[in-house]
């Protein structure tokens, strides 16, 4: 094992987090805005939320992944670059869920709480922004750390479509040249579980700590 | 003295269950109404109507001037004009008692924190809580919570106060403490309208009583028609209730 290798291995350790931070700002804007759509009282709005979740949820990101990369070219414009394209096919498929995940803690904050506002004459909004989306923020919070270890492992799956070179890629690279899978897929391995184990612990502990709290 | 509460041949069905049947009472600034009636007799839908919780599907309903029946009608101020209380108190969990009370004169009359403290200063005292004002609903007792929602409803200066069976969710002992803040704002010349099963608390405060009986009013009258009913179905509900 060479210090070249390992250089190798800790830059593509920074993509795969770049790639995530990118995914986690942008998966969720758009996921808060489709999940606020899909508890729209307009039928079509969240009829459309609805449609977009059950699209991109029933797409594999490996497929999305390729629409992204190749779509645009294919459409006669530009092709993406790597980073671009696996952030908008990560945005694409993050958004899906955290929108769903986001849209059941909305609605789990009692109607009650809603109802409650509404008399005091708090409008829709007022009542989102005040009473609702502070209570549902408790309630989502360890499912949305929960998530983020899914989309930190899935932008390996950037490597095979768009070849952004992050931690997986590299590993693979190196492994070409080495054939010494074991080592430095091991090592990549950990550099994963490095990022991914605080955040289910976490995950966990917010979890114990906010039922507590569950009222 | 004209009614500010007129409810004519009011309906309201949940699918196919009818639960208002063509309800009509009046109610007159400065009275105290109790509507009291088995569960399911529709007194708590017709209450939740007054403040457009539900909307009626016949009839008509006139609340300080707004036309309920009317598609149209001005919800923001029905609510400015109408204040409720539930049950289950609903204040906001994540807020401490003075957020709680400030929230809606802040967003809904635009008021500087300061204007809105000196007003929750005004109506926590009413409900007797000053000491409680950082708290969080989760601090206090279902009691003190109950006064404290009623301190949020009237903050915002309502001209009537709907009370839904607010003393339903509560231990005896707590029970009195909230029917004594409801007793004075009674003596303090508010129109109010409680859903209750306090029958003691009727015959002492309420100017009128209505009693309910599926989905109808059967018999209404001054708080004596507790002690005479007129009709036997009241008479059975009054001894009942008696015996609990």
């Amino acid at each position: 094992m060479n210090s070249a290798y390992t250089f190798s291995l800790l830059q593509g350790l920074w993509a795969t987090v770049v790639l995530s931070m990118l995914t986690f700002l942008f998966g969720g804007l758009v996921g808060f805005i489709v999940g606020l759509a899909r508890t729209s009282p307009t039928w079509v709005i969240s009829r459309g939320a609805a449609a977009y979740i059950e699209i991109m949820q029933g797409l594999p990101l490996l497929v999305l992944m390729g629409l992204c990369f190749y779509g645009p070219s294919i459409l006669g414009y530009d092709s993406l670059s790597p980073l671009p394209a696996a952030t908008f096919a990560l945005t694409l498929y993050s958004s899906a869920y955290l929108g769903e995940i986001w849209r059941g803690c909305i609605r789990a904050v009692a109607r009650p709480q809603w109802e409650a506002a509404e008399c005091l004459g708090l409008n829709r909004w007022q009542r989102m922004r005040a009473v609702i989306l502070p209570q549902a923020l408790r309630i989502a919070i360890p499912p949305t750390v929960g998530f983020m270890v899914q989309i930190v492992k899935n932008t390996s799956i950037a490597s095979l479509v768009v070849g952004y070179a992050e931690l997986s890629y590299n590993a693979k690279i190196i492994n070409n040249a080495t054939f010494e899978p074991f080592l430095y897929f091991g090592i990549a391995a950990l550099m994963y579980f490095a990022i991914c184990y605080p955040l289910s612990v976490q995950s966990r502990a917010l979890e114990r700590k906010l039922n507590v709290a569950n009222r | 003295m004209s009614p500010i509460v007129e409810l004519k041949d009011v309906r309201k069905s949940f699918g196919d269950l009818e639960v208002l049947k063509g309800v009509t009472f009046d109610v007159n600034r400065g009275e105290v109404a109790a509507i009291i009636g088995q569960s399911g007799s529709g007194k708590s839908t017709a209450l939740r109507c007054m403040d457009r919780l539900e909307t009626i599907q016949g009839g008509s309903m006139l609340i300080c001037g707004h036309e309920l029946h009317d598609d149209d009608v001005d919800l923001k101020s029905l609510r400015r004009d109408v204040g409720i209380v539930f049950q289950s108190y609903n204040l906001f969990p994540h807020l401490t008692v003075a957020q709680n009370i400030m929230l809606a004169p802040r967003m809904v009359k635009g008021m500087k924190q300061r204007q809105a403290r000196e007003i929750a200063d005004t109506v926590i005292a009413k409900v007797g809580l000053r000491e409680k004002m950082d708290c969080y609903p989760e601090q206090l007792s279902g009691g003190q919570q109950q006064r404290v929602a009623i301190a949020r409803s009237l903050a915002m200066e309502p001209k009537l106060m709907l009370f839904d069976e607010v003393t339903s969710a509560l231990d005896p002992q707590l029970t009195g403490e909230v029917l004594r803040v409801m007793e004075q704002l009674a003596a303090d010349g508010m129109t109010m309208i409680l859903v209750t099963h306090e029958m003691a608390f009727a015959r002492k405060v309420a100017d009128r009583v209505i009693y309910m009986r599926d989905g109808k009013v059967h018999e209404m009258g001054s708080s004596d028609i507790l002690r005479t009913p007129a009709t036997p179905e009241l008479a059975a509900f009054v001894s009942e209730s008696a015996e609990h």
